[in-house]
Order: C-alpha cells, then sequence, then structure tokens
C-alpha cells in the first residue's frame, strides 16, 4: 500500500479511472469495441485517436519541460507543417499520388525540425528565456503558415494516403494510435535507453552542477526542442489529414496547453527535473476523457470550466503544500492519539508522516521560512 | 545493539559558574523514520539555558535530523519535544522561530539572487510607514556584520560570494534573531581559522548572556574549545551525554564510531607524507601567467604526475578561483596553459575534462550534485558525459561502480537508488568524490573535499589522495584546514588577495609559517 500509494503515477491513473467510469454512468455502451468491417470502432477507440496529437505534441513537451524549458510554438509549428502539406497536396496535379503525399510529409517535417532547431538556437545559444524565445514562433507560425497557404482554407481530402495519417486503419486500429504508440516506445528508448533522459533530467534539476560535472548542455537543450519541433509537426499531419478542412488558423490552435497539461498532470514538474513518459500519457488520455464525458454530460460550452477543475483537482494531489496539509491533519489526529515512545509506527503512517521524500524545498529547511517568496524564489535558483 | 543506559551527565547545577537553571529545550522518544532508514530511534535530548551543547556523531548518525526534529521541518513519529516549559510541536521552521529558535542548517538555504541585507532582514524587514525601510536595512545589516568583524558588502548580492561567505551570512542572520536557542548545524565546515575565531567569540558573548546554543561540528578542536556538554548519536542511537571536560578524547571518538581508535590510528599513519619533490620528468599541466580580470590576478602553475600541489590562503584570497580556471569552469582573459608540453584553451568544464582533469566543487549543493538524481546516477555522471548520451554506461557497470565507490568510501545507507538529497552532508559529500574518482582524472582539483566529512571518513579520504597519488594522480588540494594541506602536499602555493603570493616546498613547514608568509606579505606593498 505505501508502495504504490508514494508511486508518482498513482493519482493520474486513478483520475483517468474515475473519468472513464463516469463516462460509462452515461453512457452504458462506453466500453463497447466492436468490429465493423474489419476495423476497431467504439468510444474508447475514438478517445485514444483523439488523443493521438496531443500524446505526440506532449511527449515533446515533457522533454523540454524536464530542461526547465517551455515550448509555446507547438501549436503555430503544428500549423505551419499541416498546412504546407495539405497545400502541397493539393496544389500538386495527383492528389492521392502516394509519392506526392510522402514528399509532402517529409517536406512538412523538415519544416518542423527548422522551426525546432530556432527554438533551441534561441533558448540554448542566445540564451533567451524559453517562455520568450517561444512566443516569438507562437505568434510569427501561424503569420508564416498562412502566408504558405495563401490564406485559403485547405480541403486535402481526395488523397487516401495523406488521409491514412490521422484517419486511416492499420490492422484493424486506428493508424494514428499506432503511430503515436510507436512515437512513445522509441521517445522512451531515445531517452532511457540512452544516456539522454538522465543527463536531460540533470540539466533541469542543476544546470550549474551539470556544466561542471562536464554535460554539453546547450545540445542537450538543442535536442529536445528539435524533438519538439519534429513532434508538433507530425501532429500537424495528423490533424490535418483527419479534418475536412486545414485552415492555418485553427491547425492545432491551444494544442500547447493541452500539452503541458498533459505534463503537469503526469507529474513532469514545470521547474524541470525529473519526468515521466507514462506520466504524460496518462495526462493526455485524462484530457481526452474528460472532453468526451463533458461534451455527452453537460454540454460542449461546459469544457473549459470543467478542465480547469479537473486540473486543480490534480495540481493540488500533488502539490507538496497540499500533502503537508493532509500530513498535518494526520498528525494532529496521532497528537491525540498517545504513542509510546519507541513503538512500532505502522508503515501506513510512516510514509504520511515522513512529508521529506516528496517536497524538497520545504525538507531542505529555510532558515527563515517566513514568506512563500523565499520557497519560490529559491526553488528557482537552488533546486 | 546499544545498552538502553543513557547516562546523563550531571546537569549544570554541578558545574559552579553557569547558572542554575531547567532544560530550555528537552526532546525524549524522538523517533522519525524515513523509508528504508531509521533515522532516529528514541533519543532523548536536552539544552540548558547558558551552554554550549556539541551534537556529535558519524556522518549519517542523525544529528541534522534531530535539529529538523526539533524546529519542525520534519515530522517526528513518536516522541516529545518541550520547549521553556511547554510542550511544543512546530509546524515548520518559521514557528521555531517565532517561539525563540534560530537556526543555521547545514546546507545553507537562504535567497541566493537577493542581497546580504535582504537575506539578513528576510521576513523582518524594518518598515517605515508601511514601506521596506531600505536604508534602515542596509544601515542595521552593516552593523550585524561588523559585530562578527565581517568585512562583506551589505548591498552586494549573495551569490556572489563563496559558500563560507554565505554560511557567515546566515550566522549573522540567526545571530541577529535574538533567539533563547541558537541552533548551528556545521557552521564552521569552510571557515577559516580567523572566521572561527570571530564566531566563536560571538558564541560565548550570547552564551554568557543566557542564550542556549546547540552547535555541530567534525572538528574536534573546535568541539573542545567551544562546548560545555555535548550528546553523542550512533546510528541514529543515543549514545551518551557528557561534561566535555570529564571526557577525553579518545573516548569521546570511540563513542561516535562504536569501535576503539586502532583503525583510525592506521589511518592517520597511512597519510604521514614524505616531503620529496616530484619533479621528474614533464609536468602534467602548466599555467603560465593565467588569470581573469576581476577574479584572481595571474599565476604562474606547474602540476606533475603523482604530485599533491596544496593550496593554503585565507577566505576570499582567490584558491576556488584559481582551482576554476584550471578546470575551464571559468575562462581565463590572460595567460595560457599547457598539457603534457600541448597548448589547450580550457574554455568548458567538457574540454578540461576530455583532458582528464576533475573538478570537485565546495558548493556540492549549488555546483555539485542533482538532488533529485540517484545516489548512482550522480556517481556516474561525470562518466556518462564523458561518454557522450548516445553511449550510456551499461545498467550493470553502474551498479557496480557504485556499489564500489558506496563500499570504497563507506556512503550511507548503501542503497545506490537513495536520492542523493535526503542523504546526509557529509554523505552527500561522498558521492561528490565518488563521482570524480571513477573518471580516472589524470589531474584532480579538490575543493574542501572534505567539508562536513567525520573524522574516520576524513582520514580515509586523505589516505586515499595520498594512494592517488602515488599511483601517479597529480592532485590539486584545497582545504580551509592547514594541517590537511600541509599533511598531503609535496608543494604549497599560498594566496593572498587573490594573488598567489609564494611557492613552498612542503619540507619542515609548520602551520605557523604559512600563516607568518600571509601575514608577512600582508604588511609589504604586494
Ligand atoms: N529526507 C530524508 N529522506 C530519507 N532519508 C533521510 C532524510 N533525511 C535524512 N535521512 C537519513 O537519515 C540519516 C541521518 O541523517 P542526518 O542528516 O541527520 O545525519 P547527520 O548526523 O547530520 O550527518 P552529517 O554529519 O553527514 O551531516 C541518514 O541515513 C540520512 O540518509
Ligand atoms: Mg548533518
Amino acid at each position: 500500500m505505501k508502495h504504490v500509494l508514494s508511486n508518482r503515477l498513482i493519482w493520474p491513473a486513478l483520475v483517468l479511472v474515475a473519468l472513464l467510469l463516469a463516462n460509462l454512468a452515461f453512457n452504458h455502451s462506453f466500453f463497447n469495441i466492436r468490429l465493423q468491417n474489419g476495423n476497431l470502432f467504439g468510444p474508447l477507440v475514438d478517445i485514444l485517436r483523439n488523443a493521438a496529437p496531443v500524446v505526440l505534441v506532449a511527449l515533446g513537451m515533457t522533454l523540454v519541460i524536464a530542461t526547465r524549458g517551455i515550448d509555446l510554438s507547438v501549436g503555430a509549428v503544428a500549423a505551419i507543417s499541416g498546412s504546407w502539406a495539405s497545400m502541397h497536396i493539393i496544389s500538386s496535379g495527383d492528389p492521392s499520388s502516394v509519392r506526392v503525399v510522402l514528399t509532402a510529409v517529409g517536406v512538412a517535417l523538415l519544416m518542423a525540425l527548422v522551426a525546432g532547431a530556432w527554438n533551441g538556437f534561441l533558448v540554448s545559444v542566445l540564451g533567451i528565456q524559453p517562455i520568450v524565445a517561444t512566443l516569438v514562433l507562437m505568434t510569427a507560425g501561424r503569420g508564416l503558415a498562412q502566408i504558405i497557404t495563401s490564406e485559403k482554407i485547405l480541403y486535402p481530402d481526395n488523397s487516401p494516403a495523406y488521409k491514412l495519417i490521422g484517419g486511416g486503419y492499420l490492422l484493424a486500429v486506428p493508424f494514428s494510435i499506432l503511430l503515436a504508440g510507436i512515437i512513445f516506445g522509441l521517445t522512451a528508448i531515445l531517452t532511457r535507453r540512452t544516456a539522454l533522459g538522465t543527463l536531460i533530467e540533470a540539466v533541469g534539476v542543476n544546470p550549474e552542477a551539470s556544466r561542471l560535472a562536464g554535460i554539453r548542455s546547450r545540445s542537450i537543450i538543442w535536442i529536445v526542442y528539435l524533438f519538439a519541433g519534429l513532434l508538433a509537426g507530425l501532429a500537424g499531419l495528423m490533424l490535418t489529414s483527419n479534418s475536412t478542412s486545414a485552415d492555418p488558423n485553427s491547425i492545432g490552435l491551444f494544442i500547447e496547453l493541452d500539452a503541458i497539461l498533459a505534463v503537469v498532470i503526469g507529474g513532469t514538474s514545470l521547474a524541470g527535473g525529473r519526468f515521466s513518459l507514462a506520466g504524460t500519457l496518462i495526462g493526455a488520455f485524462i484530457i481526452e476523457a474528460m472532453n468526451t464525458f463533458v461534451i455527452q454530460a453537460i454540454s460542449a460550452r461546459a469544457t473549459d470550466v470543467f478542465k480547469a477543475c479537473v486540473v486543480i483537482a490534480v495540481m493540488i494531489l500533488q502539490s507538496p503544500q497540499a500533502r503537508a496539509m493532509v500530513t498535518g491533519a494526520f498528525r494532529g489526529r496521532k497528537r491525540a492519539v498517545v504513542v509510546p515512545a519507541g513503538s512500532v509506527v505502522s508503515p501506513g503512517s510512516a510514509a504520511i508522516s515522513a512529508p521529506a521524500p516528496a517536497t524538497p524545498d520545504t525538507a531542505d529547511g529555510h532558515t527563515a521560512a517566513t514568506s512563500d517568496s523565499i520557497l519560490t524564489k529559491s526553488s528557482g535558483t537552488t533546486s | 545493539m546499544l545498552s538502553n543506559t543513557q547516562s546523563y551527565a550531571d546537569s549544570p547545577d554541578g558545574t559552579g559558574d553557569r547558572p542554575v537553571a531547567t532544560p530550555i529545550v528537552e526532546m525524549s522518544g524522538i523517533s522519525i523514520s524515513f523509508p528504508g532508514v531509521k533515522a532516529l530511534q528514541n533519543v532523548a535530548f536536552r539544552l540548558f539555558p547558558g551552554e554550549v551543547h556539541s551534537l556529535m556523531g558519524e556522518n549519517g548518525a542523525g544529528k541534522s535530523t534531530l535539529i529538523k526534529a526539533l524546529t519542525g521541518v520534519y515530522t517526528i513519529d513518536s516522541g516529545s519535544i518541550r520547549v521553556a516549559g511547554n510542550d511544543v510541536l512546530f509546524s515548520g521552521p518559521g514557528e521555531a522561530q517565532n517561539a525563540g529558535i534560530a537556526t543555521v542548517y547545514q546546507e545553507v538555504n537562504l535567497v541566493t539572487n537577493l542581497t546580504v541585507a535582504e537575506n539578513i532582514m528576510l521576513g523582518r524587514e524594518p518598515r517605515r510607514f508601511g514601506m521596506i525601510d531600505w536604508r534602515a536595512m542596509r544601515k542595521h545589516s552593516r552593523k550585524v556584520l561588523a559585530d562578527l568583524n565581517l568585512d562583506i558588502d551589505p548591498g552586494s548580492l549573495l551569490e556572489s560570494h563563496s559558500i563560507a561567505v554565505q554560511q557567515l551570512v546566515a550566522i549573522a542572520r540567526a545571530v541577529d534573531i535574538n533567539a533563547q536557542v541558537l541552533v548551528l548545524d556545521e557552521p564552521t565546515s569552510s571557515l577559516d581559522a580567523r572566521e572561527v575565531g570571530e564566531l566563536f567569540t560571538i558564541i560565548r558573548k550570547i552564551r554568557d548572556s543566557g542564550v542556549a546554543i546547540l552547535f555541530v561540528s567534525h572538528f574536534l578542536d573546535q568541539v573542545y574549545e567551544i562546548s560545555d556538554r555535548l550528546t553523542v548519536l550512533r546510528n541514529g542511537e543515543l549514545v551518551s551525554e557528557h561534561l566535555v571536560h570529564d571526557l577525553p578524547r579518545i573516548d569521546l571518538i570511540s563513542k561516535m564510531i562504536g569501535k576503539d581508535l586502532a583503525a583510525l590510528d592506521e589511518l592517520e599513519e597511512g597519510t604521514k607524507r614524505e616531503a620529496t619533490e616530484r619533479v621528474s620528468g614533464g609536468a602534467f599541466l602548466h599555467a603560465e601567467g593565467v588569470g581573469k580580470t576581476g577574479s584572481i590576478k595571474p599565476y604562474d602553475l606547474e602540476i606533475h604526475p603523482g604530485e599533491v600541489v596544496g593550496l593554503a590562503g585565507l577566505l576570499g584570497s582567490g584558491r576556488t578561483e584559481l582551482a576554476r580556471l584550471l578546470y575551464g569552469a571559468d575562462k581565463n582573459d590572460s595567460g595560457a596553459i599547457t598539457i603534457k608540453g600541448e597548448p589547450v584553451k580550457l574554455r568548458s568544464p567538457r574540454i578540461a575534462l576530455d583532458n582528464k582533469i576533475a573538478f570537485a566543487s565546495e558548493d556540492r549543493k549549488a555546483e555539485g550534485l542533482i538532488g533529485d538524481l540517484t545516489v548512482r546516477a550522480n556517481i556516474v555522471l561525470a562518466m556518462q558525459s564523458e561518454r557522450g548520451w548516445l553511449r550510456q554506461i551499461p545498467r550493470k557497470q553502474q551498479d557496480e561502480l557504485a556499489e564500489k565507490y558506496i563500499k570504497a568510501l563507506d556512503i550511507r545507507p548503501t542503497n545506490p537508488e537513495a536520492l542523493v538529497r535526503n542523504l546526509s552532508g557529509g554523505n552527500q559529500q561522498k558521492v561528490l568524490l565518488a563521482r570524480w574518482l571513477i573518471t580516472e582524472p589524470k589531474l584532480l582539483i579538490l575543493d574542501e573535499p572534505t567539508r562536513g566529512i567525520d573524522i574516520g571518513a576524513k582520514a580515509q579520504i586523505q589516505k586515499l589522495v595520498a594512494s592517488l597519488s602515488d599511483e601517479g594522480m597529480a592532485v590539486v588540494y584545497i582545504s580551509a584546514e592547514l594541517e590537511e594541506v600541509l599533511r598531503l602536499s609535496h608543494r604549497i602555493g599560498i594566496m593572498r588577495d587573490r594573488v598567489k603570493i609564494a611557492e613552498i616546498v612542503n619540507q619542515g613547514v609548520t602551520v605557523n609559517d604559512i600563516m607568518e608568509t600571509i601575514a608577512a606579505e600582508a604588511g609589504q606593498p604586494a
């Protein structure tokens, strides 16, 4: 029990299960999956499919956030890549040609990489704050996408090869789900089978100590922005291929916020450091399951408000202060009970009464700790 | 197992000159456990007004944890705490401070991007018409610092100062709070003899005014000089409490380590060095006129394989600055460095690492360890970055390396998957050393490597450095403890005011000789 509760993924996972059950309460066939024309269909499949682009963007975002950065430009990058690919396919004579589609995809992804390289350059070489650096492309990117498409609204829907990316099936499973799954696996291998994950975490926790340990933090940071750009580009392709319109103004609009949310819900701290890809995956599913629930149970208009509520709930569950308050409540109770000195305390209560592991800042003990500003400021520089 | 007889020394009533009183702090039956670690088990502790009470024990014995239990940083699993006769259970350090307990924690935790004055007055800012009165703040801070005989500009940013100065600022802050209880967890770990002297003068002054002082240090000389009483912990358990003049050092040490002294003596023996100059063959590194404006004046230095070059000097004399240039942590703007006769530009730590140079910073928290990563990850970090991120050190090899060094340096707890930030201060220091040792450097730069390390482990580390140099490693050794520098070095560079003023071969040199050199040079215009 102690072990399970100390696992950081447990809370997001419980929230996801709760959301799925809530969905089931409104739609009794929610868990049904049926085979139609040899392909899988059902609400759960829809959730997975809708989550796929967010998963992609959020995976890139996870690594960026782990280095203490943030990438606000992912939505714009998705728009650039998606609209350029659509544009290229439509304006080529033969939209159904696989070669045309492959070229479109290849060039679009290259553009996304260039965008990522630009962000990485601003952050790692020029040392600009990530939020400012990526704001540049966030605003300029959509403008760029409009210039590319000459502000036309695009309909790339007579290209089966392109359609496959976001709307097609392979081996009975939606292709986008497979793609997101593969990318998830590759990201896990890239970060955990190489030393990249550890080095990213080191740079995120303590940049100066990392530098003195000989880590080339500049290239590490560059890599994560490149990666985030590439995945945003892929998400852009997925989004445009799955819709009937590709308006550069709406492709991937606010997807950066969903991605950041997924990352944070998944337990990766915005202060950088340790990250969890599985947590991000769960986070993305939570967002989709929530959207589905709100649309059927309340109304589409309430989505944002509801989303905010779930976010607050998850944040509170993860906040060290809130946990300390829970701990305090338990301690209050413990004080009332007479605990014989030296008696063995049950493992459960020991886990609760030792807040230290989850709270690096409070555990270190501040000389003053009289104001909150100490916590926030020092965590920015010394944690 | 320890015996359950917790022998209490006579209460101060018997000591005569101290005021008769009841304890201001009384802790009993304190137990705290963390996942997998019983940090404290049924520990009792008491502190009287007007005494300096030292808390003694090896690294990881539970000293800092007992302090944090008192000040409410940690929640106790069981036991009771009485302060001034009332049962208390502080929910955080702020509460403890309000109740009259001022604390300097082992890992100095001030706000580095604020000024010295702001740090001293944080949370207690003088106000005028509801607004912070900056002038009064600076004026008061200057006075506080002057009382400690410190020459620090209150308007300077804290981060621009060395760890030693930051430690002094934390002490100044705590002293200024005018509490009934002053807790100092290893306040002297990076201070020179002079600052220690100043600190002790202040401690005596406030002790005589009736303040109770809890003091932690691994320097036995300091403990015997300043304290009236001491409490010994071992492995999270109380061993005993004594009046200092009743307990010979030898007995204290054996109480702390739980064995007799033979083992320690053997270690000490091993580090006695022959001060033969090892200049046969070419130098490993040669620095000529290397300096950095505003940081350190150009200096020359030659280090040969197998040679230990010690750096001696007072606080702020430029020892760390010199070392950082040799590692590329800072870039020199004058002079040139050659390694084995080849000119190299040490533009970054990475380039130094590729040239087989290693540097263990004195500031393990800000510049050394990655607190949120495991002991294993921290130990292999430099080796990993040397290999590049694509070639991960196989997990099995990581485990073997971690295990080997956990054993060699006696890092506790022995679990390689423990998060470094949960280790005791001394054990963290050992992890940092392990990281650099496994890179098998040709030149190892150690800046205060024994900071916060207990006496047993200190002797062990000194012995290790000696044997590494015997095997051909070049070492630059910086320590505020001159005896340590003298014991290990073949040659000693003496620094003052960011200038290397002399270099001597360590033959028949004494601490006094070095102090005199520093003082004599100070008299003449450099
Ligand atoms: N937050 C924590 N989480 C887990 N274990 C901890 C935590 N804090 C301390 N410990 C463990 O408790 C034990 C006692 O640590 P403590 O810091 O009190 O030692 P110490 O006597 O101050 O040692 P040092 O001389 O090295 O400073 C150690 O084994 C340490 O690893
Ligand atoms: Mg300690």
